[in-house]
């Protein structure tokens, strides 16, 4: 991650030195994903389109950019020019401003009249996205609109439906409404940014006139960052751990010295009052599935003590994995990263201190230590870095702490026998093994976009394409769902097979890391080659592409008993003869 | 400021803009003298320009703008 595009960035700095920025960012001996994004706008998009491809590289995602010809978003949804189909972009962004609406109401206007005007402009944004979806499918990002310039009845401009702040308020809501009742739909939410920015700021009318932006170049950057964070996010690149230092981070003092009754936390004063707003913006974070974990210099009884004190907020139950000795904090990261089985990459560690972050940042150069300010800015920073930017939030991620807790009591468990299979068998683990089926296809397609180890192939799928692969007889598919007497660990497994004659070539085999050695892969493939001898198939081929991250299943078919055809320095090739097949899951009680 | 002074300072800007650390520029430096200064560059360096000198250029005088001179006198008057 490169320094100068951690938030809080410097705008000028990036705009002005953005050449050399970008030149850095591939040089760096990093692995990308490749991308196709269409910039269709109503204004012009080149510098948003430069910037946007800065802080995409610094995502790990290496776009192709398309820039519609200037003010052409429309024509260009609706007939598209050759160039745009050959593009075929996988990501479409709508860059629309308040400067594109081409009906806005009249003060001699009725509601009636207004309602059709509304729905005109919004049957206009309707009509682009069908004929963008039925087309390409892709991923549609559309800006909303940012509130006016200027207030012509002042304050009654937003309650009176003649009054522009209204009207784009109700269009506003026509588009959320929409984005929530449609998948890989998603809203740039420039009403909120703007508004951060400060209006006045962002609507420069320089900017507008001098070079038809609608939005001022300074407020570009965050412009583009916010958007990048929407991509990230859809290709499963957000942070999934927090590791938290305790004293003048989570509460004020230390509590080695101060004692517990000496920390400020709670309503007391005005410095535990940020204290106990922080600790409740983390209790939210772990709502929806951020997982908390401490990674402190402190004595544990120490620790747990300040986290038991009768005003915190967060209790020591609120946390997967305390850290709380006297070892270096890199080292503490990394263990944490290790136990929860997740990439040190994906954990943010915040602290107050700058020496700590340093030393973190140098030895574990992938994970993220912000420069989170002052404690009243705790907040704000970490909000503003969109660590954990939600497009999809699944039933799954809800749950995923109750899924990290029961992992921690299964390892305490397992030190209990003396045999592996024994403490396998005592899990009463159930599994089902089963075609997709069409409420899990989020699940599954965010599955092939964020696990990175334990994958064969690293196809990275959307939710739409998904949702195609489902219906095409060409593949045979598979997930799996395992529970144990600990809890539902929900979707963990998918395979795609693609059958040609009487050969099956293994397209997608992955699994979560949350189940590993649990023996769920021999199940699965149990599953995988009963229902291909049932469709007249006699050999599964597989294949193992390797990546930065998934060296951990480059043997993995041969474990499996597949023979290997045939291996180069970055893939391999290998076969299974179904002929003689025996079942090989032990363990696991499986449900078709 | 001293005439001398911003031309340092805006060399500096037009090399970290269009990254090349051999520009010097002067008072009949124009868009066709330096790689690369188009129209859409024109903005970035505009914005750098005032940026570096904390100044906001009203839009009459961009548009007035004909060379690096004619910056130097606006920047001589406002910084």
């Amino acid at each position: 991650m490169l320094k100068e595009l951690q938030y809080p960035f410097d705008s000028q700095l990036i705009l002005k030195k953005r050449r050399s920025l970008k030149k850095k960012l591939l040089s760096e001996n990093k692995s990308f994903i490749d991308k196709n994004i269409a910039i269709l706008g109503g204004s012009t998009t080149h510098d948003i389109a430069e910037i946007l491809e800065l802080f995409l590289l610094d995502f790990g995602i290496r776009p192709s950019l398309y820039e519609s010809e200037f003010g052409q978003w429309w024509q260009d949804s609706m007939f598209p020019p050759k160039e745009l189909e050959l593009f075929n972009p996988d990501i479409v962004f709508i860059h629309t401003s308040c400067r594109n609406i081409l009906n806005y109401p009249s003060i001699t206007d009725n509601n009636e009249k207004i309602d059709e005007m509304l729905n005109t402009e919004f049957s206009r944004y309707e009509q682009a996205w069908q004929a963008l979806k039925n087309k390409y499918n892709p991923v549609i990002i559309q800006n909303n609109f940012e509130l006016p310039y200027y207030r012509l009845l002042g304050n009654t401009d937003v309650t009176d439906r003649r009054g522009h702040t209204n009207y784009i308020s109700r269009l506003n809501t026509k588009f959320s409404d929409y984005a929530a009742s449609h998948d890989a739909f998603y809203i740039n939410d420039i009403n909120y940014l703007s508004a951060d920015y400060g209006i006045s700021k962002w609507s420069d009318p320089f900017y507008w006139h001098m070079y038809k932006y609608c939005l001022a170049l300074d407020a570009i950057p965050e412009f583009a960052f916010n958007l990048a964070a929407i991509i990230k996010s859809v290709y499963g690149k957000n942070k999934k751990a927090l590791a938290l230092d305790l004293d003048n981070t989570l509460w004020g003092g230390i509590v080695g010295d101060d004692g517990v009754e000496g920390i400020e936390i709670g309503h007391e004063t005005s410095m535990g009052q940020v204290y106990s707003e922080f600790q409740q913006y983390l209790k939210e974070l772990s709502s929806i599935g951020i997982t908390l974990n401490i990674n402190s210099k402190n004595e544990y009884e120490n620790a747990i003590a300040g986290l038991n004190h009768p005003e915190s907020t967060l209790s020591p139950n609120d946390f997967i994995i305390i850290k709380a000795n006297w070892q270096s904090k890199d080292r503490n990261l990394f263990e944490i990263a290790k136990e929860l089985n997740i990439g040190s990459d994906s954990i943010v560690f915040v602290d107050d201190n700058p020496a700590e972050r340093a030393m973190v940042s140098a030895s574990l150069p992938d994970t993220c230590a912000p420069d989170i300010g002052s404690p009243e800015n705790y907040i704000r920073i970490l909000d503003r870095s969109r660590f954990f930017e939600v497009t999809e939030l699944s039933s799954d991620d809800v749950k995923r702490n109750e899924m990290y807790r029961a992992n921690v009591k299964r390892a305490a468990e397992q030190t209990q026998f003396a045999d592996y299979g024994e403490y396998l068998l005592s899990l009463n683990m159930k599994a089902v093994i089963r075609d997709f089926d069409p409420v899990y296809i989020p699940r599954i397609a965010q599955l092939t976009n964020k696990s990175n180890q334990f994958n064969l192939t690293t196809w990275r799928i959307s939710e739409s394409e998904m949702a195609e692969i489902a219906k095409n007889d060409r593949y045979m598919r598979l997930y799996g769902k395992l529970s144990d007497k600990y809890g539902d660990n929900g979707v963990i497994t998918v395979v795609i097979g693609e059958k040609d004659n009487d050969t099956l070539h293994i397209r997608l085999w992955l699994m979560s890391c949350r189940v590993l050695k649990r023996d769920m892969e021999y199940a699965m493939l149990d599953c995988l080659v009963a229902d291909a001898k049932s469709s007249g198939i006699k050999k599964l081929r597989g294949y193992y592409y390797k990546t930065a991250k998934n060296t951990m299943v480059k043997e993995f078919y041969g474990t499996l008993g597949f023979d290997m055809l045939e291996q180069t320095d970055d893939s391999s090739q290998w076969i299974l003869d179904l002929n003689n097949y025996q079942n090989k899951n032990k363990y696991i009680e499986v449900e078709r | 400021m001293e005439r001398a002074e911003i031309f340092e300072k805006l060399n500096n800007v037009f090399r970290d803009v269009f990254d090349d650390d051999t520009i010097t520029v002067s008072d009949n430096t124009t868009a066709s003298d330096i790689d690369g200064w188009d129209s859409l560059m024109h903005i970035t360096l505009i914005s750098a320009v005032e940026d570096e000198f904390d100044i906001k250029f009203d839009m009459k005088s961009v548009v007035a703008m004909k060379n690096v001179g004619d910056m130097a006198d606006i920047i001589e008057k406002e910084a």
